[in-house]
This record gives C-alpha cells, sequence and structure tokens, in this order.
C-alpha cells in the first residue's frame, strides 16, 4: 500500500502531488486561521463560542462581492487590485457592525447568564444572519468575481497561483499585526488583563464592555478580510457559506488550544495541511484494491475498474471533526493551550 | 386527583380522539402536519431529556432521527429487498440510535458544555456526509437520492397505508398514523414523566445545576450523562422510524443541521426542562409554517402583487429571533416549570450581588 503511495494513480510523482497538497493545505489554512482567530479572542476574554461568527465570515464575502462586481460593472477604469481592496474595505466595517450589534444585542444582556443561554442566543443569531443574507443576496450560489490576473508560478512541479501567494502573505500580515496590538498597545494590554480577571481589571480601570466590544469588532474584521479569501480562493459565496467554515475555523482553534493567540494560528494552518492532505490520500488509503485478496468478487472488481474507493475526497469535511473530536478527547487544552476544560 | 382535573382529562381526550376527523374534513394535508407536529413532539420530548434535564446541549440530535429513519428504511423496503414487521425494526433503529448515542457520548461527555455542543454538531454533519456518501463503492444508503418505496406500518392484514370504513367512519391513512403516533407520544409521555421524578431524573437535574456538587453526592457524572444521551437518542431513533414509515420515503435533505436547530427551538420555547413546555412548543413551532403560508402569503400577495419574503424565510427568521428573544427575557421558556424559574431566578441574583 505505501509502495502505490509513492507512485499515485493520477501518474504525477509522489513529490509534486504532495507539494501541491501542502502549498493548498497552506492556503486554507491560513483562511482557516483567520477565521480561528475571532473564535478564539472572543473566547479567551468572555468564554463564549461566537456561533454566528462564521456567518460574519459570509456577509463579509457577500459585501466584498456587491462592491466588487459593481464596481467592475460599473467601467470605472480602477485597476483591479483597487477594486478588491475597495471591496475589503466595504466588508470591514459592515462586518465590524455586525460583530458589535451581535455583542450588545445578543451576548452582553447574557453575561453571567448560566452558560446554555448565550449559546443558543448565538445560534439564534447565526440564524438570523444567514436567513437575512439569503433574502439580500438571493439563495443561490453567486460568482465571485476574479478579477485581478491570477497567473500560475511552477514550484518544483507543483502550481501556485497569485491569489495563493496573496492570501498567504495577506494573512500572515495579519497575524503580525494582530499579535502586535495585543502584546504592543494599550487595548491589547486590557485585553490581557480582561481574558486573565475580568473583575480585577475592571478595578484596575479597564472598561471592560470596551474591551470585549473591541474584541468582537477586531474578530469580525478579521472574519471580513477572511470571507473575501475564501470568496476570491473559490470564486463562489453563498448565504451558507459561513456555517461550515466556521465550524473548522472552530475546530482549528480548539486544535491550537482556544483563547490562545498563537494556538489558532497553529491549528488553524494545521487543520488546513490535514484537509488537503487528507483530501489528496484518502482515496488511496481507502482504494480496497490495496486488499483486493480479501475477495474473489473484489479482485474482479479490481481487474474491470482498476480501483474500488472506498471513501473518495467528499469525505474531505469529515476531517475537521475527526480532528476536533480527536483533540478533544486526547488533549482537551489543544496543542498550546494551558487552560483545561473543567468546569460544565 | 380532584374532579376539574378528571374531567379536563377526559376533555382532552375526546378533543384528541375526534380531532382527526375535523381535520380531515378540512384536508387530509391537515391530518399529515398534525402527524408530523406529534413527531416533533416526540423529538422535542426526547432532546429534552439530553438538553433540558441533563443540561447537555446537543446540536446535532437529528442525526439519531436519521440513524432510526434509515434503519427503517433499509429494513423495510425493497432497496435490500428486506421487509420487516415494523415492531421489530423500530426496537432495532431505538437500539441502534442509542448505540450512536454511546458511541458519541462517551468520549465527548467528559468536556465541558460549550465544547459538547459543537462536537455534536460536527458529529451530526459527519452523520449527513457518510448518508450522501455511502453510495459507493457498496450502495447502502443509496446517496443522495434517498431510499423510497419504505414499507408502511403492517400488522397482519390491517396496514397503515389503506383507508378503511369502520361503523361509518373513514380511517384514512393518515388518520391511521396520528392514532399510533397519539398513543406512542403517551407511552413517550409517561415515561418522561416518570423519569423527571425518578432517582436518575433527579441525578440529571443535580448535574445540570452543578456538576462538581453532584459528584461529591456519589452521583456517577459520566454514567448518568451517557444514560440521558443514550435515551435522547433513542427516543429520536423511534421517531426517525415512524418517520420514515409515514413519508415511504427518506434522503440525507431531511436531516440537516437546520432540523437540529427547530428541534432545539422547541425545547427552548416551551421552556428546557418542562414536559408539557415543550410539547407547547413543539406543537406551536410546527404550525408555525402552516400558519404563515395561510397568513403572510395571502397579505403579500395583497399588498405587493407578489411574494416578496417566502413563509420558508420568515419561519427560520422567526426560529432565530425566538431562541434570541427567548434566552433574553424568558430564559425559563414560554411555561417555565417552578423549580426552573427559581434556578434561573437565582443564577441572576447571584450575578447581581
Amino acid at each position: 500500500m505505501l509502495f502505490s503511495l509513492l507512485h499515485p494513480a493520477n501518474g504525477k510523482p509522489f513529490m509534486e502531488v504532495f507539494l501541491q497538497q501542502i502549498i493548498n493545505g497552506l492556503t486554507l489554512g491560513s483562511i482557516y486561521a483567520i477565521v480561528a482567530l475571532g473564535y478564539t479572542m472572543v473566547y479567551g476574554i468572555v468564554q463564549l463560542i461566537n456561533f454566528a461568527h462564521g456567518e460574519v465570515v459570509m456577509i463579509g464575502a457577500m459585501v466584498a462581492l456587491t462592491v466588487i462586481s459593481s464596481l467592475a460593472g460599473a467601467n470605472t477604469g480602477m485597476p483591479p487590485l483597487v477594486i478588491v481592496l475597495a471591496g475589503i474595505a466595504c466588508a470591514v466595517p459592515v462586518c465590524m457592525g455586525v460583530g458589535y450589534t451581535m455583542e450588545r444585542v445578543a451576548y452582553r444582556p447574557l453575561r453571567g447568564a448560566p452558560r446554555l443561554a448565550p449559546l443558543i442566543t448565538a445560534i439564534g443569531i447565526s440564524i438570523i444572519l444567514q436567513h437575512l443574507a439569503m433574502l439580500i443576496w438571493s439563495r443561490n450560489p453567486l460568482s465571485f468575481p476574479q478579477i485581478i490576473p491570477n497567473p500560475v508560478f511552477e514550484i518544483a512541479g507543483a502550481n501556485v497561483s497569485g491569489v495563493q501567494i496573496a492570501i498567504i502573505s495577506l494573512s500572515a500580515l495579519m497575524m503580525l499585526g494582530l499579535t502586535a496590538l495585543v502584546y504592543r498597545t494599550r487595548l491589547g494590554t486590557a485585553m490581557r488583563a480582561t481574558s486573565e480577571n475580568p473583575q480585577v481589571a475592571g478595578l484596575m480601570g479597564v472598561n471592560i464592555n470596551r474591551v470585549i466590544a473591541s474584541t468582537f469588532v477586531i474578530g469580525a474584521g478579521l472574519g471580513a478580510v477572511a470571507g473575501v479569501m475564501v470568496g476570491t480562493y473559490y470564486g463562489i459565496a453563498h448565504y451558507t457559506m459561513g456555517a461550515l467554515l466556521g465550524l473548522k475555523a472552530f475546530s482549528a482553534a480548539v486544535l491550537g488550544g482556544i483563547g490562545n493567540l498563537a494556538g489558532a494560528m497553529l491549528g488553524g494552518i494545521l487543520l488546513g495541511l490535514v484537509e488537503a492532505l487528507g483530501a489528496g490520500y484518502i482515496g488511496e488509503f481507502t482504494d480496497l484494491c490495496h486488499v483486493s485478496w480479501i475477495s474473489t468478487g473484489l479482485a474482479e472488481r479490481c481487474a474491470q475498474d482498476g480501483h474500488v474507493v472506498l471513501m473518495g475526497s467528499n469525505y474531505q469535511d469529515v476531517f475537521a471533526f475527526l480532528v476536533l473530536i480527536a483533540v478533544l478527547v486526547f488533549r482537551p487544552s489543544g496543542l498550546l493551550g494551558e487552560r483545561v476544560g473543567d468546569r460544565a | 386527583m380532584d374532579a376539574k382535573a378528571k374531567v379536563g382529562i377526559v376533555l382532552i381526550a375526546v378533543v384528541l380522539a375526534v380531532l382527526p376527523f375535523v381535520l380531515a374534513h378540512v384536508g387530509t394535508a391537515w391530518v399529515r402536519i398534525t402527524n408530523l407536529a406529534i413527531l416533533f413532539c416526540l423529538l422535542s420530548l426526547g432532546l429534552n431529556i439530553v438538553v433540558g434535564f441533563a443540561g447537555l446541549l446537543d446540536l446535532g440530535y437529528i442525526a439519531f432521527y436519521a440513524v432510526g429513519a434509515y434503519c427503517y428504511a433499509l429494513l423495510a423496503s425493497p432497496h435490500f429487498g428486506l421487509h420487516l414487521p415494523f415492531w421489530i425494526i423500530l426496537p432495532i433503529g431505538a437500539g441502534v440510535a442509542c448505540l450512536f448515542g454511546v458511541l458519541l457520548g462517551a468520549p465527548t461527555l467528559k468536556l465541558r458544555g460549550d465544547y459538547l455542543a459543537i462536537v455534536t454538531l460536527g458529529f451530526g454533519e459527519i452523520v449527513r456526509v457518510f448518508l450522501n456518501n455511502l453510495s459507493r463503492p457498496v450502495n447502502i444508503t443509496n446517496g443522495p437520492q434517498g431510499v423510497t418505496l419504505i414499507d408502511p406500518f403492517k400488522l397482519d392484514g390491517f396496514s397503515f397505508s389503506k383507508s378503511e370504513t369502520l361503523l361509518g367512519l373513514t380511517f384514512s391513512g393518515p388518520i391511521k398514523y396520528y392514532y399510533l403516533l397519539l398513543l406512542v407520544l403517551l407511552v413517550v409521555i409517561v415515561i418522561n414523566v416518570r423519569l423527571q421524578d425518578s432517582r436518575v431524573g433527579r441525578a440529571w437535574v443535580a448535574i445540570r445545576e452543578d456538576e462538581t456538587a453532584a459528584q461529591a453526592m456519589g452521583i456517577n457524572t459520566r454514567n448518568v450523562k451517557l444514560l440521558a444521551f443514550a435515551m435522547g437518542a433513542s427516543f429520536g431513533g423511534i421517531a426517525g422510524g415512524m418517520f420514515a414509515a409515514m413519508q415511504g420515503f427518506i434522503s440525507p435533505e431531511s436531516f440537516v443541521l437546520v432540523e437540529s436547530i427547530m428541534v432545539l427551538a422547541m425545547v427552548v420555547l416551551g421552556g428546557m426542562g418542562n414536559i408539557w413546555g415543550v410539547i407547547a412548543g413543539a406543537v406551536l413551532l410546527s404550525f408555525v409554517p402552516e400558519i404563515l403560508r395561510y397568513t403572510v402569503e395571502p397579505l403579500q400577495k395583497a399588498a405587493f402583487g407578489r411574494l416578496i419574503i417566502e413563509p420558508e424565510v420568515i419561519r427560520m427568521l422567526l426560529f432565530g429571533l425566538a431562541l434570541v428573544l427567548m434566552m433574553l427575557f424568558r430564559p425559563a421558556g414560554l411555561f417555565p416549570s417552578k423549580t426552573r424559574r427559581r434556578e434561573f431566578a437565582a443564577a441572576e441574583q447571584q450575578h447581581v450581588g
């Protein structure tokens, strides 16, 4: 079985396929990381899973889509890159507004309520946002305008597109910026103090409400950019796109250790890699023809079709959850987290 | 029980017994809708054990419903050529769903509540992905096309799908199912009520309120939580089996996340942990789409000349709003149980002080 892995069926040499999946995984992973940062920041400060964060990402993609396609359609003569930046510039404040409103309306009144309560409002908000988006942007998948030229480079036999490079570098920039914000500014210090102990931070003169609201706003802003990246990468936007993305990003945050910034980044990239490699190789791994000796019927089918694949790449979405469950079972505090989940 | 309560019960029984014929007079569709509402009552009561009694937020509850439904569909349809009688399959479905509940619960129940919510959500998605894809290389679930021509309930010559006339009354298929569902609902209610005041039920509430304290009192929290999960799952499995038989057709489309959330909304609306409230919530939310269809649609057509917002969307928006507003203003539900109200009030005072 291992031997045949080195020579996958599609004829491409092992290293090239492997490298290609690594590049795809890195791209996907940096998007996950950016979304996961939104989860992890909010969780670090108020111990709440902001269920609706995925919806914020979706709204970011949708707003950018509207702006970009109307600007591109209007023949303004603007260079494509400026148009995309304008899309991002519109999506970010809209999402920040959504994030702020969410916090004010649904989460702040429930601070100190039983744990289940904010979680249930979060689900409610998520449904409301999804269906509002459906009303505004239609229930059909929309094609995301791909206006920037997307040159494809070849590195050691694997293809890297300009969009992939842009996504990876933009994500890296945002992660650096966020780290600087959290560890170098007054607001960041206040955020860390609040996550350490809100009561004491309040006594020290930190305006907790403002800090928590800013955390939501910053997370939503990052989410908006992630939304634009997803839209550009896949070339499609749909009102349900946030749900699965959010779940995967949350898994990434848990994988890295929820509440931990570096953890979210690491978890996101790891999850992206796991998914890409998993999707690339699951067909190989579950090809029953490796064990065709177990039954003659199987051997016949193998001789006929060459492959009897038990699980194809359509199981890609399962990996994130398997990772999530595995992490929660074996190391609930995540890879880098020091907080251990004990209270129910 | 005083005389007043007895009269009340008799009255309710009479109304429930006559109801399908009145509904059938309006249209058989209404009987079907009522049947679905009862099915949702079953589901909500099952979820209520998990969320309401034990305080474990399960967002993938519909997966157990799916497991029960697929169990029935595969064992009683031409898909595999199996036609087992329902009284064998329903317990199998409940058992398999229960097994899935334990499989999911055993590793995850030591987690804190919000993690559990996400894991169950992921589990629900995994089950759906598998249902969608288990058609190759061996066709088990028939993929997105679903399973068709599922047998209705049959008992010797008595089929639940055929119309029969008895004493001048026409018992159509849906009406027969109505009585069967009502019977099952009654049994489930009795089980729930008995569970609530039992040793296990009190242990669940203790865990919900304070797990550490419950543990200190000698409750084996892991096993008791697992029991809640397994029981909730098996109720879901039974409801799923009945759903498959009633519809005659199932596909993975029926078991999406939104359905899980809908059942959760029913439980939350009625008041988590309150059996009668949950039933009221389920009935209320089951009829919302129908009510909307008959009010919002004509209203919009009259006002704007066309349909601007589909009732389906309004329904989902209402569900979302219900979840948010209930938690903000009436966290103990529309019809809170006395203890629950006290608990929420206590929690509030604690945090104000």
